[in-house]
């Protein structure tokens, strides 16, 4: 005889609530494996987003057991407990749909956060790329904040978005860090400017949920904190 | 307030969390110390009446300790409502020098 998981899924839009089904359990088995058995098998309405099933393209974050996660990297018998999941939309999201949430909120601040490359010339006259020095030091801030998928977790476990809304997140302001970092981008000083202030990086109270829970391993906070620097030298200067 | 100076009073949170650090520790220690053969008020007022350095020391702890809890309440206060704008700035320089007037206040008491 199999194992079977008490599976408890969020279904309808913030007025919803659970609905418990038996799953069985098998080896290992993700918690996305679980979700699409649920919509195969026994509820063929439920609503959730998937697309690589292999961490590469950040679309199947939801909550497990009330943490934000990748489901398609996240083992069953590393989350449940006594045999028990308990699956949900991200937070500080509006839920279009059981487990679909709009990401229109998320990704609009990163336009706000002037997230886009700006060029700052046209390419040269020699076709020839233009050089990066890959050991310079905002080269390498750069490196180790920009392999962000856009999942969404960091945005649901932070506190401070839940408490103001106009808060730009974790991972805009973790992008914007990464344009600061690029020598050739031309917006810098207006992209400062937008991430400065009460909604931008100075609202961060540095409680680091989404480092801790970054499925990449990044590291918004510290990004964050380099904005921070930034923003206090260009004060200071009168340059902000 | 504009970008600049909301950045501006994040530092001076940051400068005036600082000095708090080692106001506090040093303030701590000493009431571990003076209280080991009881407190009273007479023991306290003889080691300050008159002493400069404890004038100083107090006086900087009072100033930086009102700015910097004036600042904080703003932001909790913009944080956890939805009260912003130049009322919630004034309301906190005011909370500012009301923590200034009575800290300062209760340091004279203790120098004079």
């Amino acid at each position: 005889m199999t194992a079977t998981l008490t599976v408890a899924v969020w279904k309808g839009d913030a007025d919803g609530g659970f609905v418990e089904h038996d799953v069985p359990q098998r080896a290992n088995q993700t918690v996305l494996d679980v979700v699409s058995h649920i919509q195969r098998e026994l509820d063929p309405a439920l609503s959730y987003r998937f697309a690589c099933r292999v961490g590469m393209c950040g679309s199947c974050a939801m909550r497990v057991n009330g943490v934000s996660r990748w489901t398609c990297r996240t083992h069953v018998d590393k989350v449940a407990r006594d045999g028990r999941l308990t699956i949900q939309p991200l937070a500080n999201l509006p839920i279009v749909k059981d487990l679909v949430t709009d990401m229109a909120p998320f990704f609009d601040k990163w336009e706000r956060a002037e997230g886009p490359f700006v060029p700052s010339e046209t390419r040269p006259a020699d076709d020839d790329f233009a050089v990066v020095e890959p050991a310079g030091k905002q080269r390498s801030w750069a490196d180790a904040a920009q392999e962000c998928i856009g999942c969404g977790v960091c945005y649901s476990s932070c506190d401070v978005v839940s408490w103001n809304p106009e808060y730009l997140g974790p991972a805009a302001l973790n992008r914007a860090w990464v344009q600061m970092n690029d020598e050739r981008d031309g917006g810098r000083p207006a992209r400062l400017r937008a991430v400065s202030g009460d909604a931008g990086c100075h609202a961060c109270h540095s409680q680091q949920s989404c480092t801790l829970r970054c499925p990449m391993e990044l590291d918004p906070a510290s990004s964050i904190a380099g904005l921070k620097r930034l923003s206090f030298k260009a004060a200071l200067r009168g340059k902000l | 307030m504009n970008r600049a100076n909301e950045v501006r009073l994040w530092a001076v949170m940051r400068l005036t969390s600082m000095v708090l650090a080692f106001a506090v520790l040093v303030h701590l220690i000493t009431m571990i110390v003076v209280i080991r053969n009881g407190l009273s008020a007479e023991e306290i007022l003889a080691r300050t009446r008159g002493s400069v350095a404890w004038l100083v020391f107090y006086s900087v702890f009072v100033v930086v300790a009102a700015i910097h809890g004036s600042i904080g309440l703003r932001n909790i206060v913009r944080e956890h409502t939805a009260w912003r704008g130049n009322s919630l700035t004034i309301a906190a320089a005011v909370f500012c020098v009301l923590s200034l007037w009575l800290g300062l206040r209760a340091v004279q008491g203790l120098f004079a």
